[in-house]
């Protein structure tokens, strides 16, 4: 053997032992959720009479129907305006270029590295302050103002690249300053609002902290907030809880195949920008 | 990077088109004013959820509070704590060395794996590896840590693999033992992050221009000179990527901790994150936590600033 195809075959079974290694957590969940509820099985043993019916029992006790619809209740609270504001905030610094748009800028900067439990502890407290404590409000207010780093330096880095003559064209043809946003801009900055957008949700759908922190009703939170609890409650019966576990994580997995290329894509640029 | 570039005011319209040219300067210093509208609600939701809450953070850090009775000024006595209790300096210390795991591994095996998928993997192969190294980055870290905190549990498939090797003698629950806790989140962490890092530095080999590496092989150069002399310099910035968003993780990890171990057994993989959570909500040791978040932002900064430096030295012009 030549040692090209020695290396090539080293090589294969390197990713290949990878790929098992990344597989094998789904596989071990997926053969314990079929035993018997509340058994306690071996961690990769396909048992003799697969009990199929412990998805029906988990999504029942977990309520899953309820955070399922809390999950998207939350996402439509926040993407839609993260994205908007972030869009518009993004054009003003990047696009208008307006004065002290550089200052603003840095100011967004700082809270890009922010690790949310910097901030955990006052938040719980405003969010009392403002009575949204156990609400969805709790965590889709902070949410919106914690992804404005990101978004903000996200669509600047779009507008930037932007020909101005684009604009300068709108305004001789009278356009206001909306209407240029609005018509001739955010039609062309399509790619970048969509990247925007499946980050967002997906970080959204994941978050943990302010969920536990914020609300304490698991069908108020994010499908991993409530992830959470249903471990707190059920974490001694194994194959229920992983049967609840891929119950929870099959939707972000199905997102995931469905949108694979703006996925990768949209993960890829928004860290190499960050 | 062009995009970090200043801007500097652009010239708008040409000075010999008179007076149709002035009144578009002056609808432009309009549009400034007007531009101002534009960023507001952006700024208004991140200082009242992100600036608002650092400052408060800082100012709980200086006074001693239960959450309830009014607080007591304590200067900064609670920093002193951060940096001389046994627990809060093992949590920071556990916080360095998770970036072995959340980093080291990450970065050097994706060096490797993407070498490989550019170099020898059939496409098929590549990109199916591809897929499935990424599959970690989309699921939540709650799912994450459950699924491992099985995986190596004392009847996990860890153990099941190790006894049917004959090595039943070296089996444990691996998330419950002083020794190994600590490493084990680790390795969740790295599982998380590998496919991540993987896509990134893919992403910058393949802007690498070919020539480079002919003009290597004429030269003579082997596969681990080349690897040296061309691959890993022109990644620079990829891997600077890499390294900031994985140092960001290991210092503020809290998800996977919080589900696999909770910081047990004992204190052997408390983080600084999750003991913000417990001083906090737990203990009620508000001022305490929130010195120990104004430290945590801190690390971080003092981590990722230098780390951006560089590796972007350079690249702007």
């Amino acid at each position: 053997m030549s040692a090209t195809r020695r290396n090539a075959w080293t090589g294969a079974a390197l990713l290949a032992v990878l790929m098992v290694a990344t597989l094998l957590p789904f596989a071990s969940l997926f053969t314990t959720s079929l035993h018997e509820s509340g058994t306690y099985p071996r961690g990769l043993d396909w048992p003799s009479h697969p009990h199929w019916h412990n998805f029906v029992e988990a999504f029942h006790v977990a309520n899953m129907g309820a955070i399922f619809k809390s999950s998207v209740l939350i996402v439509i609270g926040v993407v839609p305006v993260t994205v908007l504001i972030a869009t518009m905030a993004g054009f003003a610094i990047g696009g208008l270029r307006i004065r002290g748009g550089q200052l603003v800028f840095l100011l967004f900067l700082l809270g890009l590295t922010l690790p949310f439990e910097g901030v955990i502890v006052p938040l719980y407290y405003e969010v009392r302050g403002m009575g949204l404590l156990n609400t969805r409000w709790a965590i889709i207010l902070p949410l919106i103002g914690l992804f404005m780093p990101f978004g903000v330096f996200w669509m600047r880095a779009h507008f930037l690249n932007m020909p101005n003559e684009l604009s300068e064209a709108a305004r001789v043809d009278g356009a206001s300053t909306w209407q240029l946003f609005w018509s001739v801009h955010v039609p062309l900055a399509r790619p970048a609002v969509v990247s925007l957008g499946i980050l967002t949700t997906v970080w959204t759908w994941n978050q943990f902290l302010l969920a536990i922190v914020l609300v304490d009703d698991p069908t108020k939170r994010t499908m991993a907030g409530a992830l959470g609890a249903f471990q707190g409650q059920w974490g001694t019966n194994i194959p229920l809880l992983s049967a609840g576990s891929l119950l929870i994580l099959t939707p972000m997995i199905v997102v995931f195949f469905v949108f694979q290329r703006h996925f990768v894509a949209a993960l890829l640029q928004g860290s190499l920008k960050g | 990077m062009t995009d970090t570039a200043t801007s500097g005011p652009r010239s708008v319209g040409a000075p010999s088109r008179t007076s149709a040219s002035r009144t578009l300067l002056a609808r432009v210093r309009d549009v400034r004013l007007q531009g101002w509208l534009f960023v507001l609600p952006a700024l208004v939701a991140y200082g009242l959820f992100v600036l608002w809450p650092i400052v408060k953070t800082f100012k709980y850090s200086l006074y001693s509070w239960d959450g309830v009775a009014p607080a007591q000024w304590v200067g900064l006595d609670n920093y002193k704590t951060v940096f001389t209790d046994h627990d809060l300096v093992g949590a920071l210390e556990h916080a360095f060395k998770l970036i072995i795991y959340f980093s080291g591994i990450p970065v050097v095996l994706g060096l490797i794996v993407a070498s490989i998928m550019r170099r020898v993997a059939t496409p098929r192969l590549g990109s199916a590896a591809r897929t499935v190294l990424f599959l970690p980055q989309v699921v939540p870290l709650v799912a994450a840590g459950i699924a491992w905190s099985w995986v190596l549990s004392t009847t996990g498939v860890v153990n099941q693999a190790l006894s049917a090797l004959g090595l039943g003698g070296v089996t444990r629950a691996w998330l419950g033992d002083f020794g190994t806790a600590l490493p084990a989140v680790g390795l969740i962490g790295a599982w998380v992050l590998l496919g991540l890092c993987t896509v990134l530095l893919l992403a910058g080999m393949s802007k690498i221009d070919p020539q480079l590496y002919e003009a290597a092989q004429l030269d003579g150069a082997g596969p681990v000179r080349e690897f040296f002399s061309i691959t890993l310099p022109s990644l620079r910035h990829e891997i600077g990527v890499c390294v900031t968003v994985t140092v960001i993780a290991a210092l503020s990890a809290f998800d996977i901790v919080y589900i696999s171990t909770r910081g047990g057994p004992g204190d052997a993989s408390m983080v600084p994150g999750l003991l913000i959570y417990q001083l906090a909500f737990f203990n009620r040791e508000v001022g305490l936590a929130s010195a120990l978040a104004v430290v945590l932002m801190l690390l971080v900064l003092a981590c990722v600033l230098p780390i951006q430096w560089l590796t972007r030295r350079g690249d702007e012009s």
